[in-house]
């Protein structure tokens, strides 16, 4: 399993965190996509019927919204974004397909992530004023209806958005092997690192010598 | 109602004034609705607000509350100027042609005859001229100096248009315009109706406002007409039926006459009565009145009324003047009344000037109030706060409530507006231990008969002896009730034989072979059975006349005075609107001739058989003048009358009676600018409906009505709290600013009209709020003493 | 308020198959005539006792309009406008308000629980309460501003057109209880010749522009209003002129449940697609010579992550 050797890349509140958005992440998109698309309404059945799925849902999101937020701050210093995200952009289709050789050097966080990063904090925001607007019965009552369905409209779109984001997310993480166990365990491999993140390992094996 | 419901869809112009029906009369409305549809007939709205009603109408014109006679006065110019009349009608059934004493005068705004300090007229100048042959002379030509008709055309010379609109506010061209529609209405084929209600009567005028629109009627040649007449739309479903049975103290059931002081016997009384035909070959159809009168006596008791007693003639109270509602509490006020039994009625919030009332009312030893529900009269002992801040400690009155059964808790007849007496079945049991009236009153009876049997007592023979036949002395049944008042034969008569029901007043008698409890409810349970439970919903006329709903008194005759639909010759003025009609040997149609049907119109019999002239009168002795003659409210915003300005005693109606306590709670303009009226609002029913959630859900609190230019000038924003004053009192209520209610130009000023919508009150399930007559005057119509509700002065202030 | 057996279903909400169609139905409507109504609010009162609502009392606000809105107890309300529509005329015009029952309801297509709202095929749109969720969707998807949410309960209510009482062949409550003639109750077809002979009356009388309130926008409404200024709605109290289902609302429910799902899905099968052409990333050690523990571990990692 772990290697002696292997480093640590998130601290055990970090994963805890992390997955505690991915539980709410996973609950919003299912209940949000039960009332989303008739097709799927047979998954407000996970939830205890239409009604407990209309009633959870926000205060889940609220739940979700609140641990992006404390995410956002625990990671927004290194999701700076700098010129060579850019490059690695323009250089991610190779990589794709295996060719990796033009990406360049990548730290904590390659521009995916930052990417990934930054869509899920203005999803969430996004997510969270369209959200309210649209609350019954505690805040729609208030709102013009225009504006209500205005905030309808934002609301699936920045969560399908999401949503789509999230699934490369995750595609990354089962793609990039190596990449679970940084946030199952915590740890990555020293290969790992130095493939995927040639800075960050730098980084850290320098802090290692001293 | 001269007419009916139904027949208004057969109108062609529809006058709403002194009342609002689409608010008040929402079922009836649809009468007009139906005309409006299929005839094209027009509305017409004349009312001091844009009423629910008016936003329906086709035209509408606004006006100064009080001043209808002044309108109306105006209206019989313009026709009489313009010669827009149904002279053949006039000539023939009305007595424009008839002429008057000489003694006859009008001057200065009184008419001859006054007593200035009895407030009241001799009405002897008023008579007509007798010929040698003894009966009234007449001129058809219409031209003699002291004809009804020139007298009319000169007393109502004054009513230009220009006064008209200097007097009640109304723009002249709107008045002119209403004026043209009316007019139309004289061709034969043409014909009008007006609706109205207390926005008419509740006035010191209020019986002249009525007349005026009558007079008008009939110089249209509306009356008798299908889609004519004059109808009285009233309040409540069997306010008729009261009406008929005996609402005024003066009265016995069927509009007969109680002995007053003078009439010393029952001969003398009778004829006085039985009045004799003033023109040749009249029908006078009051010469029957002996046996109305002794059958009544045989239904009320039986063998004791006898020839031998003048049929019971000493059992009858002789009054000494009339004892309305003003009266009566007037005298309660005075201490000289003691004990008040209160049956449906909830008089401290429907008489006027609630601050005497109250005191009236604490000033009793005892009242039973009979009621289904907990009305303000049976709880004005109580202290509601500011609603109703008296000093329950000081009140000693005691009051006993009797709860009786709603109308839905018991069978029996309504009357509706159009005398249609209808029978209805008993829905639903009554709750908790309330009791039909039928056995309040019954057991009342039977405890006093109880007492005057044993203990004795000054003449008790009027309460032992009375006739009670009935199978359950305790509780006489609605139909046993029905069949005495429809009536029937005591002895064999002719093909009748002893007992059996009726088939109308045509066959009662004077000899004491029949009872009758009200003759113009009789036939209504023949021996057919009982008439007024049919629901025959077939109408072969197509007129809406449906003989075979119900029954309508009288005789089941749709429509009073329909031989005057017909010319004299006996064709029908409109042969589509026909109800009766000479076919060569009787009058017949659609409906109950009101003739003798045999009376060929060569016989010239007139259709106004009630009246000895047999003709309708423009000309009449009313209490306050034969003619209507404009007079300002008790509190008029002008303080003077514009007619006769110099004229202080002729202001306001000078034979309105004004008790002496009273003349100091009228107000004055100076301190209480405002005109003000009282009105209904369609979500509820006088002060019962506030009982009901539903209807306190649609129309929840109490409220006043100004337009927008008075709020301005107050500072008052819509939904603001306001306070209203008058000399009485004051209230405070929620203030509804509204385009509806405009400003009127009265002789050059302008007037402001504060509208004030009645149903709140202190008992009840809807919000507390005052009563509205806290404000209102305590002076009646000088006829009917019916309470001046209509028009008044108060102040308005932001609360 | 409840599933009607009697009355076949057209569209259900949230629904994408169609509901059994094989009996032919006639579209029924309401006809509302604005210039025969007295604002007696008959229709109101009667709408509470059939199904059985009664609010709080409230308080008068300086208005006719009592209660102030429609709410879950008040499905039908008298609006009350004071207009000018010349200058020198003035009119209170009184419209019945309530649910219009459009061909095209918007309540339908915004509502998310299936079932919970249906138009049956006579073209009443119903609410079936046991299957509303309470989320207001039906709210933002009405044109005419019509349901109401209930705190009590989280269900939407509105008029059904007494769908109970049509289903049996009665008319509605409010049609049975107005005492004018205000409001007629029959085919659509018949409904809309009525209003012809109508408008004709009204055009005798000067209303120049009388019409018919049946507006195309939402495919006609099954509750239709003849109106004096049929050129211009607004003037009772904001009837909206042109009424349609929001483009918002439209675009929504409309392309972008299939264009999301169908993302989603496609984003979903790259990814795989691409897994089995390119296989895992695996991280290899270029400076040091692999060790076989490292291989080994790396073996044990994939097979956790599958």
């Amino acid at each position: 399993m772990s290697n002696k050797d292997d480093i640590r890349r998130y601290k055990d509140g970090e994963r805890l965190h992390h997955w505690i958005v991915a539980i709410t992440f996973i609950l919003l998109a299912m209940s949000g996509l039960a009332l989303f698309h008739p097709s799927l309404y047979w998954l407000t059945n996970l939830f205890g019927g239409g009604q407990w799925t209309r009633i959870l849902h926000p205060f889940i999101g609220l739940v979700m919204f609140v641990s992006v937020m404390v995410l956002m701050v625990r990671f927004w210093r290194h999701n700076l974004v700098n010129r060579d995200d850019l490059r690695w952009i323009r250089y991610l289709p190779d990589a794709l397909h295996k060719r990796e050789g033009r990406l360049p050097p990548v730290g904590r966080y390659n521009a995916g992530q930052k990417i990934i990063y930054w869509s899920t904090v203005i999803g969430m925001f996004l997510l969270l004023f369209s959200g309210l607007i649209m609350w019954q019965p505690y805040f729609a009552p208030v709102f013009p209806i225009g504006l209500v369905r205005f905030a309808i409209l934002v609301h699936a779109f920045s969560a399908i958005l999401l949503m789509m984001v999230i699934i490369l997310h995750i595609y990354a993480a089962i793609w990039v092997k190596g990449s679970l166990q940084a946030m199952v365990k915590g740890t990555v491999s020293r290969t790992w690192a130095k493939k995927h993140h040639p800075l960050w390992y730098r980084e850290v094996t320098q802090e290692e010598r001293k | 109602m001269t007419n009916h419901w139904v027949d208004i869809k057969n109108a062609d112009l529809i006058l709403i004034m002194g009342g609002n029906a689409a608010e008040a009369h929402p079922c009836g409305f649809k009468w007009v609705t139906e005309a409006k549809a299929n005839r094209g007939a027009k509305l017409v709205v004349v009312d001091p607000r844009f009423t629910r009603s008016a936003a329906v109408s086709d035209y509408y014109a606004p006006v100064r509350v009080g001043s209808d006679i002044a309108f109306l006065g105006g209206v019989i110019r313009y026709l009489l100027e313009t010669g827009q009349i149904n002279h053949e009608y006039v000539a023939h059934y009305t007595n424009a042609a008839l002429i008057v004493k000489d003694e006859y005068g009008f001057a200065d705004g009184l008419f001859s005859g006054y007593d200035e300090v009895n407030r009241r007229y001799d009405r002897s100048s008023w008579g007509y001229e007798l010929g040698e042959d003894g009966y009234v002379r007449a001129d058809e030509t219409l031209q003699h100096p002291r004809c009804v008709y020139q007298l009319m055309k000169t007393h109502f010379d004054r009513y230009t248009p220009e006064v008209v609109s200097r007097i009640t506010g109304t723009p002249e061209d709107r008045f002119l315009k209403i004026c043209e529609m009316i007019g139309e209405t004289s061709r034969p084929d043409k014909v009008m109706t007006i609706m109205y209600a207390l926005g008419w009567t509740q006035h010191s005028v209020g019986s002249q406002n009525i007349r005026t629109m009558a007079m008008i009627q009939l110089l249209l040649g509306n009356m008798g007409m299908p889609g004519g007449g004059v109808n009285a739309l009233r309040g409540h479903a069997n306010v008729q039926g009261i009406t008929d049975m005996n609402l005024v103290t003066t009265n016995l059931p069927g509009y007969l006459g109680l002995p007053g002081d003078d009439d010393q016997s029952f001969e003398g009384f009778m004829d006085k009565r039985a009045l004799k035909p003033v023109r040749p070959g009249q029908m006078s159809f009051w010469q029957n009145y002996p046996k109305f009168h002794v059958s009544l006596m045989k239904a009320w008791w039986g063998e004791h009324a006898n020839a031998d007693n003048g049929f019971a003639w000493d059992y009858l109270p002789h009054v000494d003047k009339p004892y309305d509602v003003l009266q009566m509490f007037e005298l309660m006020h005075a201490g000289q009344m003691n004990g008040f039994l209160c049956q449906g009625f909830n008089p401290l919030a429907a008489v006027s000037h609630k601050a005497k009332m109250s005191t009236a009312l604490a000033r009793l030893k005892y009242m039973v109030v009979m009621d289904p529900l907990a009305t303000e009269t049976s709880e004005f002992w109580r202290n509601f706060g500011e609603f109703n801040p008296v000093n329950t400690r000081q009140i000693q009155t005691e009051v006993f409530r009797l709860p009786t059964t709603l109308f839905a808790e018991e069978d029996g007849t309504f009357t509706n507006s159009g005398r249609v007496i209808a029978w209805k079945e008993k829905a639903v049991d009554p709750p908790g231990g309330a009791r039909t009236d039928r056995r309040i009153i019954a057991s009342l009876y039977l405890e006093l008969k109880r007492l005057y049997e044993e203990e004795g007592g000054t003449y008790p023979d009027p309460i032992v002896n009375l006739h009670w036949p009935y199978g359950n002395p305790d509780e006489p049944s609605a139909p046993e009730l029905l069949r005495e008042i429809s009536g029937r034969a005591l002895q064999d008569i002719g093909d009748i034989p002893a007992g059996r029901q009726l088939a109308g007043f045509g066959q009662l008698r004077d000899d004491g072979g029949t009872a009758c409890g009200n003759w113009l409810y009789s036939g209504c349970w023949s021996a057919e059975g009982n008439l007024t439970a049919r629901r025959d919903t077939a109408d072969p006329s197509g007129l809406g006349i449906y003989p075979g709903w119900g029954f309508a008194w009288p005789a089941n005759r749709r429509i009073l005075y329909n031989r005057a639909a017909c010319d004299t010759q006996g064709k029908p003025w409109d042969p589509r609107r026909a109800p009766i009609a000479w076919d060569g040997s009787r009058w017949s149609g659609p409906d109950i001739p009101d003739m003798r049907p045999t009376a060929a119109p060569g016989e010239q019999v007139s259709p106004f058989i009630m009246l000895p002239e047999g003709v309708a009168r423009l000309f009449a002795g009313m209490n306050d003048g034969p003619f209507p003659e404009h007079y300002e409210p008790f509190e008029s915003p002008l303080g003077y009358n514009p007619l006769h300005p110099d004229q202080p005693a002729v202001t306001s109606n000078p034979a309105a009676r004004v008790f002496a306590n009273d003349w100091a709670s009228f107000g004055t303009a100076r301190d209480f600018p405002y005109a003000a009226t009282t009105y209904r609002l369609t979500e509820h029913m006088h002060f019962w409906t506030k009982h009901s959630l539903a209807n306190a859900i649609v129309q929840p609190s109490q409220f006043i009505e100004i337009g927008e230019a008075l709020a301005r000038e107050k500072g008052i924003a819509n939904g603001d709290r306001v306070t209203v004053e008058s000399n009485r009192g004051e209230i405070t209520a929620t203030a509804v600013v509204t385009k509806r209610i405009k400003p009127l130009r009265v002789e050059g000023r302008t007037v402001h009209t504060v509208g004030i919508p009645i149903h709140w009150g202190f008992t009840g399930v809807a919000n507390k709020g005052y009563l509205a007559n806290v404000l209102t005057p305590f002076v009646g119509d000088a006829n009917s003493q019916t309470p001046e509700f209509k028009a008044f002065l108060v102040n308005i202030e932001k609360a | 308020m409840a599933s009607m057996q009697s009355l076949d279903i057209k569209n259900r909400s949230a629904t994408s198959l169609p509901s059994p169609s094989v009996r032919s139905h006639t579209e029924l409507a309401k006809l509302i005539d604005v210039s025969k109504c007295i604002g007696c609010k008959a229709c109101q009162v009667a709408c509470m006792e059939w199904n059985d609502l009664r609010g709080p009392v409230g308080e008068n606000t300086g208005v006719y309009d009592n209660p102030q809105d429609l709410n879950e107890h008040t499905w039908t309300l008298m609006r009350f406008s004071e207009v000018e529509p010349d200058d020198f005329s003035f009119e209170w015009l009184i419209r019945k308000d309530g649910c219009m029952h459009c061909d095209d309801p918007g309540c339908l297509k915004a509502c998310p629980a299936p079932g919970a709202i249906v138009q049956y095929a006579n073209g009443i749109v119903d609410f079936i309460s046991e299957k509303c969720i309470g989320c207001g969707y039906c709210i933002a998807g009405c044109p005419f501003d019509i349901p109401r949410l209930s705190r009590a309960d989280n269900r939407a209510y509105k008029c059904t057109l007494c769908s109970d009482r049509v289903a049996v062949g009665l008319e509605p409550a409010c049609v049975t209880t107005c005492p004018t003639g205000c409001i007629t109750f029959g085919t659509k077809e018949d409904m809309k010749q009525q209003a012809v002979l109508r408008i004709a009356d009204l055009n005798s009388r000067g209303y120049d522009n009388a019409g018919l309130y049946d507006p195309p926008g939402v495919g006609g409404t099954h509750v239709m209003y003849v109106l004096q200024h049929a050129d211009r709605p607004g003037l009772y109290h904001g009837l909206p002129e042109d009424p349609r289902i929001s483009p918002m609302v439209g675009f929504w429910q409309g392309i972008t449940k299939p264009l999301a799902i169908g993302a989603l899905a496609l984003l979903a099968m790259a990814s795989f697609l691409h897994f089995i052409k390119h296989g895992p990333n695996v991280a290899e050690d270029d400076d040091d010579a692999p060790s076989r523990d490292k291989t080994r571990d790396r073996k044990e990692e994939s097979s956790h992550v599958e």
